[in-house]
């Protein structure tokens, strides 16, 4: 037996069969595998997915409900007020935020994620959050999330009190990575924010980019990090290089590595709900969303992203249907 | 269609840059997963708003794109 068939033994006992996730040195051996070991390797990771979290999907739309002009300057983001990208600043009015929601609602989506480009939330954005929330309760049935950068315990509490059901901050980038993607704040305030929102008891949606030109280890050690923290959620991005931004030149990373690290993430954290969220339809073209749905992922964000595209939302539906993935129900995610 | 195929646009609204000077084949693209950035008609940054079905485009000169 060759060492590459043999990680994928281990992860078939440890993770399939106890439930384990991998530990960021088998990451590392996954995320080698040569690319005739792709199928089999996604194999598992589907069987994984199915197994400990079922056949349901959980279908998510998002909305920014700030956009532009923040003062942090990650590397790869288009709306960040340090770089020349052309993004115009902009805030959405509540009509607006309601009728995102209705279109959210209407794919039979059961989240809706309000986010804001900002460093944290200031007063105005909180009001703002409170309104938009209150107007959406009002009209529609969803869960609704928010992303809205660094928290303190007071705006911690202040979420829950207005009923948000789960609370988005990424890590972006592994520990040991993230002073090349972020330098107006640390990891470690990243961590804090996740640790707060995990404590008062909303559910935790967080996750990263890969393809930002971290190494393999890096990407591994990403997931391991993320799977310390135990996020209900795990948004996985590959970078859409975005002009203007540090990263924009950067190349799009490659269909093999990011099913691969899909099906990593799986391997890592068997029981979270894994989401394809920014940079799937340039990274993985038309088949990339069969195949990553196959391959570990049990979440998508339907139609368009914050400032970018998204494939049809109707495509995504037609495509679940006839993998015979249901949608999860509202009163499921409750 | 694209802004600049009636032959009244000057500047490509993907990158801003006028659509004579090279070849915006490759911004074209892009656009299929990209609202517009720039007006065709006098390049300034419009304002994008994107909703998670639709999204629209405006120049403070020119309205909507
Ligand atoms: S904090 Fe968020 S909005 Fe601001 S630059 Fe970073 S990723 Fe972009
Ligand atoms: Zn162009
Ligand atoms: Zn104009």
């Amino acid at each position: 037996m060759t060492d590459v068939a043999e990680i994928l033994e281990v992860a078939r006992e440890q993770v399939l069969g106890s439930g384990r996730g991998l530990s960021e040195a088998q990451l590392v051996e996954v995320l080698r595998l040569p690319g005739e070991d792709l199928p089999a390797l996604l194999e598992l990771a589907h069987a994984v997915r199915l197994k400990w979290c079922g056949p349901e999907v959980e279908v998510e739309g998002i909305v920014s409900l700030k956009t532009g002009g923040c003062p942090e300057d990650c590397h790869f983001c288009s709306q960040s007020g340090q770089f020349t990208s052309p993004v115009r600043a902009l805030w959405l009015d509540v009509a607006a935020l309601v009728e995102a929601a209705k279109q959210t609602a209407a794919t039979g989506a059961s989240e809706f994620c309000i986010v804001a480009a900002v460093r944290g939330p200031d007063e105005r954005l909180l009001a703002q959050v409170r309104a938009g929330i209150e107007a959406i309760r009002a009209e529609v049935d969803i869960n609704i999330a928010c992303s809205l950068g660094m928290l303190t315990q007071g705006q911690v509490d202040q979420l829950v009190e207005m009923g948000v059901h789960r609370y988005n901050h990424n890590l972006e980038a592994a520990r040991s990575y993230f002073p090349q993607v972020v330098t107006t704040h640390s990891f470690e305030e990243r961590w804090e924010t996740c640790r707060l929102v995990r404590a008062a008891g909303m559910e935790l949606c967080c996750g990263g980019l890969v393809g930002m030109g971290e190494t393999l280890e890096q990407r591994a050690e990403l997931a391991a990090q993320l799977a310390q923290l135990q996020p209900d959620e795990v948004p996985l991005n590959f970078l859409n290089p975005r002009p203007g931004t540090p990263f924009g030149a950067l190349p799009v990373m490659g269909p093999a590595d990011a099913l691969r690290t899909v099906a990593a993430f799986r391997l890592a954290m068997p029981h979270t709900i894994l989401r394809y969220a920014g940079g799937r339809e340039i990274t993985l073209g038309e088949l990339g969303t069969r195949e990553g749905l196959l391959g570990g992922i049990n979440a998508v964000i339907v139609g368009n992203y914050l400032t970018t595209l998204g494939r049809d939302a109707d495509d995504d539906l037609d495509l679940l249907a006839e993998l015979q993935m249901p949608i999860k129900e509202l009163s499921k995610s409750l | 269609m694209t802004p600049w195929s009636d032959g009244a646009a000057a500047y490509c609204d993907r990158c801003g840059e006028p659509v004579c000077d090279r070849d915006h084949t490759e911004c074209l693209a892009h656009r299929e997963m990209e609202p517009p950035r720039y007006c065709p008609l006098c390049r300034r940054r419009m304002v994008v708003q994107v909703l998670p079905r639709r999204w629209s485009a405006r120049c403070s000169v020119h309205g909507e794109a």
